[in-house]
């Protein structure tokens, strides 16, 4: 090698070593931006309330965690006294669980039958599912609110449910990929006397074990992040949900709120959901890049 | 008809069959089908296509004081809509807002996923830890916002104070809005980070290892062939969080600002959930939802031609 070859050689490792360097600090720097927020929620939820209302707010773990979580989870804090995060949370839980499930079952069946069968009106079935894509809920939130009215749905879990399960995009989903099984899948099935109830599930439950865990993840987040929807349809405590529940407990954010309790209730209420993406993440990733294209 | 012309038909319809994927084996049967759309049609029927129907309908109608009768105005309710000054500052407000909080998430997003996609130690770590905000509410991520720029007992807030910066949020019609807008922005960041890379692991690695030896460096490589084949997904993002911004961050102006001070935090999704909730100005309030359906409706159209075409630039 020639002294100018070398040279080169050199500089272009130092310049790789520049680079890593340097993508090292921009991703921490990143991460340290979105850590930090849930990180001062989590040393808020250590302190006393009068240490952070004279707005000494510390950088470090204070003593009082234990108690703090302790009247999050039972008594409850802030304005609006008296509504634990333990009933809160149950019902989040079963909300986005309720969600979820009602979701993904419906839109199961209706692709079955879309991909399936043939039958009069199916591409008008098709469409009238898809047209929804473009209709979130809170664009139609004030006409839908008088509908549940006139249904007499307004307070209770079914509800906050129901008029949240149509789904197009697992319908899509699951339409797309119910496409993709074999013809001779269903020849099989049928030579084999089995009918279209018996391949639902024998065949094509099984088949969609991943694509159903991917959206699960998915539809559980987006049931336990609702806002608009329960802050309308219930005004009653035994049904508040733990995001409502925490905004409520704001009021107008006076700094004489028990902000200890309330942030412990924003890091319980934070628990589930990030706990769902980070133990699953593999399959949220997947399901996510695939379900939205 | 004789049997070659239906033969050829026949074999016609099938290639088109396995090119567009369609099932050419079915299950018999009419009733089965319509058991198993049922729930899912009638879920949409009494959830979508009533309330938006009754949303048109009573666009057109105009009660009178007491709520007794109305009478069709024609399109008075929109006219009337659309000529309020109030209205219209919140759709301006909403515009600004939108294109805010998606430039910021869009821009965000793609830097940390460009940085994330290189082979370096701990990748995995890196993408983990910007993946997980993506489960945090708006309404949490305001309450987390909340308490770091509250201006006496926020860390930020107290400090700026402190620097002489008169910062409150709550008198502040700016700086509400600024608040706001990374609240807003820091909860989409990891949504639009996860596609952007896998945007970026679906680009072959010849393609960018031939301009590399054509003697590109690592910014031109960047702008002259890793952001052209990114542009579907950053195309798709792009309404996405238009439409993210325009709607799911009620929850975000909500817990933070209730459209306040003034008016300087509300949005054109707030201003109808106010009309219709706190005012019951019902005709007022179904005709601005129509307008909202509208523009989600354009949207959505706009997304689904432009992925179809695949922006390549």
């Amino acid at each position: 090698m020639t002294v100018a070859a070398e040279a080169l050689a050199g500089r272009s490792a130092r310049r790789r070593v520049r680079e890593t360097v340097v993508t090292h600090v921009c991703l921490v720097i990143g991460v340290l931006i979105f850590a930090f927020p849930i990180y001062l929620a989590l040393i808020g939820s250590t302190h006393t309330s009068g240490t952070i209302g004279r707005g000494d707010v510390p950088l470090l773990p204070g003593p009082d965690a234990v108690a703090n979580y302790a009247q999050a989870w039972g008594i409850g804090g802030g304005r609006f006294m008296g509504v634990p995060a333990g009933g809160m949370l149950l019902n989040s839980l079963l909300m986005a669980s309720l969600i979820a499930v009602g979701k993904i079952a419906i839109s199961l069946t209706s692709a079955y039958a879309i991909a399936f069968f043939r039958f009069p009106g199916r591409m008008v079935f098709f469409w009238l599912i898809f047209i929804t894509l473009m209709l979130p809920v809170e664009v139609r939130i004030i006409p839908t609110f008088q509908v549940m009215v006139s249904l007499g749905m307004t307070n209770s879990m079914a509800g906050l449910v129901i008029p949240l399960i149509a789904s197009a995009t697992a319908t899509l989903l699951f339409r797309q990929f119910f496409l993709t099984i074999p013809d001779e899948y269903v020849e099989a099935a049928k030579i084999d006397g089995a009918g279209p109830v018996r391949f639902f599930f024998d065949v094509l439950l099984p088949l969609s074990r991943t694509n159903i865990a991917a959206l699960f993840v998915i539809l559980f987040i987006y049931g336990w992040n609702q806002y608009l929807w329960p802050l309308l349809i219930v005004n009653d405590r035994s049904l508040e949900t733990i995001v409502v529940g925490l905004t409520k407990m704001i009021g107008s954010g006076d700094a004489q709120n028990e902000w200890n309790v309330i942030m412990a209730t924003a890091v319980l209420a934070m628990v589930p959901p990030v706990g769902v993406v980070l133990l699953m993440q593999r399959w949220f990733v997947r399901g996510l890049t695939e379900t939205e294209k | 008809m004789d049997s070659e012309a239906r033969e050829e038909r026949r074999s016609a319809r099938e290639r088109r069959a396995t090119v567009r994927r369609v099932r050419r084996t079915y299950f018999r049967g009419v009733g089965l089908p319509y058991l198993l759309l049922a729930p899912q049609l009638l879920v949409t029927a009494l959830f979508f296509f009533w309330p938006a129907g009754q949303a048109v309908y009573q666009s057109f109608l105009r009660e009178d004081a007491f709520g007794l009768s109305s009478q069709f105005v024609g399109f008075e309710n929109f006219i009337d809509v659309l000529g309020d000054a109030d209205w219209r500052a919140a759709a301006a407000r909403t515009a600004v807002f939108s294109l805010s909080v998606a430039a910021l998430a869009l821009s965000a997003a793609l830097f940390l996923a460009v940085q994330a996609d290189k082979h370096i130690r701990g990748a995995g770590a890196y993408r983990t830890l910007l993946i997980w905000p993506y489960a945090v509410a708006p309404a949490i991520a305001a309450v987390l916002w909340l308490f770091m720029v509250h201006p006496d007992i926020g860390l930020f807030g107290r400090a700026l104070n402190a620097l002489g910066v008169p910062w409150d949020y709550k008198l502040n019609g700016n700086q509400a809005l600024l608040v706001v807008i990374l609240a807003s922005a820091w909860k989409q960041v990891s949504y639009n980070f996860i596609f952007f890379l896998a945007g970026l692991q679906g680009i072959p690695k010849p393609v960018l290892e031939a301009a590399a030896i054509d003697g590109a460096g690592p910014v031109r490589r960047f702008w002259t062939v890793v952001f052209p084949l990114l542009s579907p997904t950053a195309f798709f993002l792009l309404v996405v969080n238009l439409v993210y911004a325009c709607f799911d961050t009620f929850g975000v102006i909500h817990a933070l600002t209730q459209g306040g001070p003034g008016k300087s935090t509300e949005t054109l999704i707030y201003r109808a959930y106010t009309d219709g909730v706190s005012n019951l100005n019902l005709g007022s309030s179904a005709a601005q939802s129509v307008i909202l359906m509208i523009l989600v409706i354009a949207l959505t159209v706009v997304q689904f031609r432009f992925v179809e075409k695949k922006v390549h630039y």
